[in-house]
């Protein structure tokens, strides 16, 4: 055991895997050796496409599912003979999964109920929580009644109100439309942090993942690919895939050097990390410099001449497609916060820069 | 002045013609196997009887009198109690059928699906066979000189030579057991479509054996369970076989009285008026059952 792992087992919402592996009969496994600590009262976001096993991984938290192989300790107990309905676990379902026999009010009850929570401080209980929630007004509707985002406020309340050491939330926000998606990722978190719980976040949404989470796990076929803070994961892919799955990325592959400069499809790249064999060099398209042809600053180092072959306008900012002289394509974000003359139709001449320090080395 | 029909109203009034079309047959089944046969004895059971028991003229409601327990002897409360006792052995049947159905759905479920089919078969199959010859087979079994009534001499709660057959609980048996399959089918359709998903989420909200079914999953089969209820109560109550082999003299349920107006003493009035009775309160007890059943298991559906 580690020494942060030591630290974290002492902690209440502190979640500790090691080693965690789940296989299902005739398939390669679907968790592989996960090594994973989550502080107490963290958002942590586990990240992925579907597939990806984070689901399974959650699963194992919660109970559902037992490991085939490794260990998980919640708040430094462990949990490998803890059934689910001992855990101090609750978890969000994606389905909502609410008791279609039971009200809003029952629905929400039903745990501390289980849990032998009486009846006057149950009630007070629940309604706080459906205070919290803003769910008040519809305490004796039934599931039916009620609208996707009413639903999704039920399952969380009925979470909540067990004040549980971990809430895990199985892509709970994917059945809603985008408006009301996103007010609820912005409430969600107001919620988190107010009551300082242990949140673990399915998702297979970048965006979601990035306005959320204090930190993410970037899961691919099992396997953690990267865990950081949401900042680094973004900004320093450790490899292909996370660079692609977080956003958008121009990556070409490194052959060789001169000096410091990195041999790449473009030309001479001058870079500030020390290269190392086998990497590719990735820029992120909203870290590019476009000027027009003509104006492009003299005496800087990776500066390429091209042609704008696409602009797509987005509101915010438009996505340029630019042809460098060697047939190159280069992927650019231009914030529309300037006057009209700075934007580019297909065909128009321009510049690019590539700052050196906004090229990143990532692994294939 | 008049104008050309739309295409609309065109179209209404094909659809019109179509739908009559279509549901003739039907009105005409109603007709001739609901209506007519109940017409028919609702008349029988307003004449007189003659000597045979034959319906005759003048009209009377003496037959209902008779229902009630009236005869040249003064009251009698043996037809109450064949009705008492009737409703209580269709009851009995259908709570032990419906406790042995969910063990066996459950388990039938828990089998991988390409065995389930031929399960379900098995449970089927001996309905295939003449319920008579069915019933024999529990007379047998349940006989003076079978081990179950052995079992019953050696522990002395059944008196020596005599059987479990004839009596009450041979009629719960055979009740149960040739009702069975009616409950089974319609619980195992709506426990297949099960929504397991709402059985972690009570595991994870700290509930655990039979309170964990009781919340998660015994609401979910429960519209399967009242259409078992009602294809199991109702042809219990009015069975005629079962009571007749198995029951003997003190166990007679209201199909074998009915059966006895057309066959050993008869009297077609007193038969039929025994009938419409029966169906009367079949049917008044069906809709308080939907209105009952509505309350408990049609939250979602009034929700709609």
């Amino acid at each position: 055991m580690s020494a942060s792992q030591t630290v974290a087992a002492t902690r209440r919402g502190a979640i500790s895997l090691t080693g965690v592996t789940r296989i299902f009969t005739g398939a390669a496994p679907a968790v592989d050796h996960i090594d994973l600590d989550i502080h107490p009262g963290e958002f942590f976001t586990l990240l992925g496409p579907s597939g990806c096993g984070k689901t399974t991984l959650l699963r194992m938290i919660a109970g559902f599912e037992t490991p085939d192989d490794g260990r998980i300790l919640i708040s430094g107990r462990e949990m490998q003979d803890v059934p689910a309905h001992k855990r101090a676990v609750n978890t969000v379902f994606q389905s909502y999964a609410l008791f279609p026999h039971l009200n809003v009010e029952q629905n929400i009850g039903f745990g501390l109920k289980m849990q032998g929570v009486k009846s006057p401080e149950r009630k007070k209980r629940v309604d706080a929580i459906m205070e919290l929630t803003q769910i008040g007004q519809f305490a004796k509707r039934s599931a039916a009644q009620l609208s996707g985002g009413q639903r999704q406020r039920v399952a969380l309340a009925r979470a909540l109100v067990n004040e549980p050491e971990v809430v895990l939330l199985d892509e709970p926000l994917s059945a809603l439309d985008a408006k009301l998606r996103a007010e609820l990722q912005i409430e969600l978190l107001r919620m988190q942090k107010r009551l300082g719980m242990t949140f673990i976040f399915v998702t297979h949404d970048q965006h979601e993942a990035l306005v959320m989470s204090d930190r993410i796990a970037v899961m691919s076929k099992g396997r953690l690919q990267q865990i950081g803070p949401v900042l680094d994961v973004y900004e320093r892919p450790r490899n292909v895939f996370v660079a692609e799955f977080l956003g958008l990325s121009n990556i070409w592959p490194i052959t060789g050097h001169a000096g410091d400069r990195a041999t790449t499809p473009l030309g001479a790249l001058a870079i500030n990390e020390p290269c190392q064999p086998g990497a590719l060099a990735m820029i992120r398209p909203e870290k590019i410099w476009l000027y027009n042809d003509t104006a492009a600053p003299k005496d800087r180092p990776n500066q390429f001449f091209g042609t704008i072959s696409e602009a797509i306008y987005m509101g915010a900012a438009t996505q340029y497609r630019v042809e460098l002289a060697g047939g190159q394509m280069v992927l650019a974000y231009d914030t529309n916060n300037q006057a009209a003359e700075r934007s580019w139709r297909p065909g128009e001449k321009v510049a690019v820069e590539l700052k050196p320090e906004n090229i990143m080395l990532v692994q294939p | 002045m008049k104008r050309a029909k739309t295409e609309v109203e065109l179209e209404a009034g094909r659809q019109r013609r179509r739908l009559m079309a279509s549901s003739g047959p039907g009105l005409a089944w109603i007709m001739l196997f609901l209506i007519l046969p109940s017409a028919v004895l609702l008349g029988i059971a307003f004449f007189s009887s003659d000597d045979y028991g034959n319906p005759v003229m003048p009209l009377s409601t003496q037959a209902f009198g008779q229902v009630a327990g009236y005869s040249l002897l003064g009251w009698d409360p043996g037809n109450i109690l064949v009705f008492l006792r009737s409703l209580k052995q269709a009851g009995i049947a259908t709570l032990v059928s419906a406790l042995l159905s969910y063990p066996l759905v459950f388990f039938i479920l828990s089998q991988r699906p390409s065995l389930r089919p031929l399960l379900l078969l098995f449970i089927v199959l001996p309905s295939w066979t003449n319920q008579v010859v069915r019933t024999y087979a529990w007379l047998e079994l349940l006989g003076p000189n079978a081990p179950v009534s052995w079992l019953g001499h050696t522990l002395g709660f059944l008196p020596p030579d005599l059987g479990m057959a004839p009596g009450g609980f041979a009629v719960t048996t055979g009740l149960a057991y040739n009702y069975l399959p009616y409950m089974i089918v319609p619980l195992y359709a709506s426990a297949e479509k099960l929504d397991w998903t709402l059985v972690e989420a009570g595991r994870d909200l700290y509930a655990s054996g039979l309170r964990l079914f009781w919340h998660t999953v015994f609401p979910q089969t429960v519209p399967g369970l009242l259409s078992g209820i009602i294809f199991v109560a109702i042809p219990a109550f009015g069975d005629y076989v079962v009571p007749q082999l198995l029951g003997g003299d003190k166990a007679m349920m209201i199909g074998s009285l009915i059966a006895n107006q057309f066959t050993e003493t008869p009297d077609w009035p007193y038969g039929a008026a025994l009938t419409l009775i029966m169906l009367v309160f079949t049917a008044a007890g069906l809709v308080a059952f939907r209105v009952v059943s509505q309350k408990v298991g049609g939250a979602e559906e009034a929700a709609v």
